[in-house]
């Protein structure tokens, strides 16, 4: 199993900020439209993180014209420029999954105090 | 048709150039030995014979430790026979590793199944079965009918019924090779590949 998990090792993105589950974060991701390039910025909170190594993905969540939209990136995905984490929010599980029931002032995150 | 003895390790994921991520199957393969070298005026047609994994002498039985011997071999776990399609060069003792491989080939892969034990029809054939309700009761994943009445009054051979699925000789073919590493003896291939980790696996390539 060792062997397959060296594999893409190099790929590895270190350079990322850090976030963990429950922090609203700004992801900036190349999108190629034929020849073109540009950068799509989407914002939201991160729900789930899951994977590991080369592996990871992240659910990111946001409300857009009042519908709930959620994009599961590759964390160590080339395409990613830059994370910028927006608010650091205090949650107590890992998968946030009951914010895709909850409403009003029940789908809010709690911010993190960091001293 | 040359190719290599394998071994599947398991699969992970790269990303390419573009930024988009494969799912590959890494598998180590080779290095193999020529052991036997079949002509077409001794025995009938072109082969080789190659050997995957040294191996002492406890591991071998002692028919297999004299094949080995004549032609002056070290011992080796796995054996194979490759036919070979076009006449090609090739002297017993040569070592063939992943270098015969390139980036971008497209391979044929031979492995065996995982085994799924004694299977229903739905598993094992993909019939429908019936319905979970609307008064459907005691045969949710059955066959239904199996054959006519009075006539024929038998059932048909090769009626797909239940029964043992897995453990078959499983091949897929245009396996496309995504990175190579002669260091460490492994290819990475694009996609799955028949069989469970530590499986042997069989990769061929066009002549």
């Amino acid at each position: 199993m060792d062997i397959v998990q060296e594999i893409g090792k190099d790929q590895i993105r270190q350079d990322l900020t850090e976030f963990r589950v429950g922090d609203t974060i700004k992801v900036h991701y190349k999108i190629k439209e034929g020849a073109k390039e540009r950068i799509q910025v989407f914002q939201g909170i991160v729900i789930q993180k899951k994977g590991a190594q080369i592996s990871q993905t992240f659910t990111v969540r946001k409300i857009s014209n009042g519908i709930g939209v959620e994009r599961i990136f590759p964390l160590n995905s080339p395409n990613i420029q830059k994370i910028d984490v927006v608010r650091f929010g205090r949650v107590r599980r890992a998968k946030l999954f009951y914010l895709r029931n909850a409403k009003g002032k029940a789908a809010r995150v709690k911010e993190r105090k960091r001293y | 048709m040359i190719g290599l003895i394998g071994k599947k390790l398991g699969m992970t994921q790269i990303f390419d150039e573009n930024g988009d991520r494969i799912p590959v199957t890494v598998i180590q393969a080779g290095p193999c030995r020529v052991i036997h070298r079949k002509n077409k005026e001794k025995h009938g047609y072109d082969s080789i014979q190659l050997g995957f994994e040294e191996v002492g002498e406890e591991k071998v039985n002692k028919p297999l430790i004299g094949h080995f011997k004549k032609h002056n071999s070290p011992l080796y776990r796995h054996l194979k026979e490759f036919r070979l399609k076009v006449y090609k060069d090739i002297e017993e003792k040569e070592i063939f590793d992943v270098g015969m491989f390139t980036q971008n080939e497209v391979l044929k892969i031979t492995g065996t199944s995982k085994g799924k034990g004694f299977s229903g029809v739905m598993k094992r054939h993909n019939f429908h079965g019936f319905k979970a309700t609307h008064g459907v009761h005691e045969s949710y994943r059955g066959p239904g009918s199996i054959g006519q009445c009075a006539t024929p009054s038998r059932v048909f051979k090769g009626k797909k019924m239940p029964g043992h699925q897995g453990v078959d000789k499983v091949s897929v073919t245009n396996v496309k090779v995504v990175k190579i590493d002669q260091k460490k003896n492994i290819v990475l291939v694009k996609g799955a590949v028949p069989g469970h980790i530590n499986g042997i696996v069989y990769l061929r390539k066009e002549l």
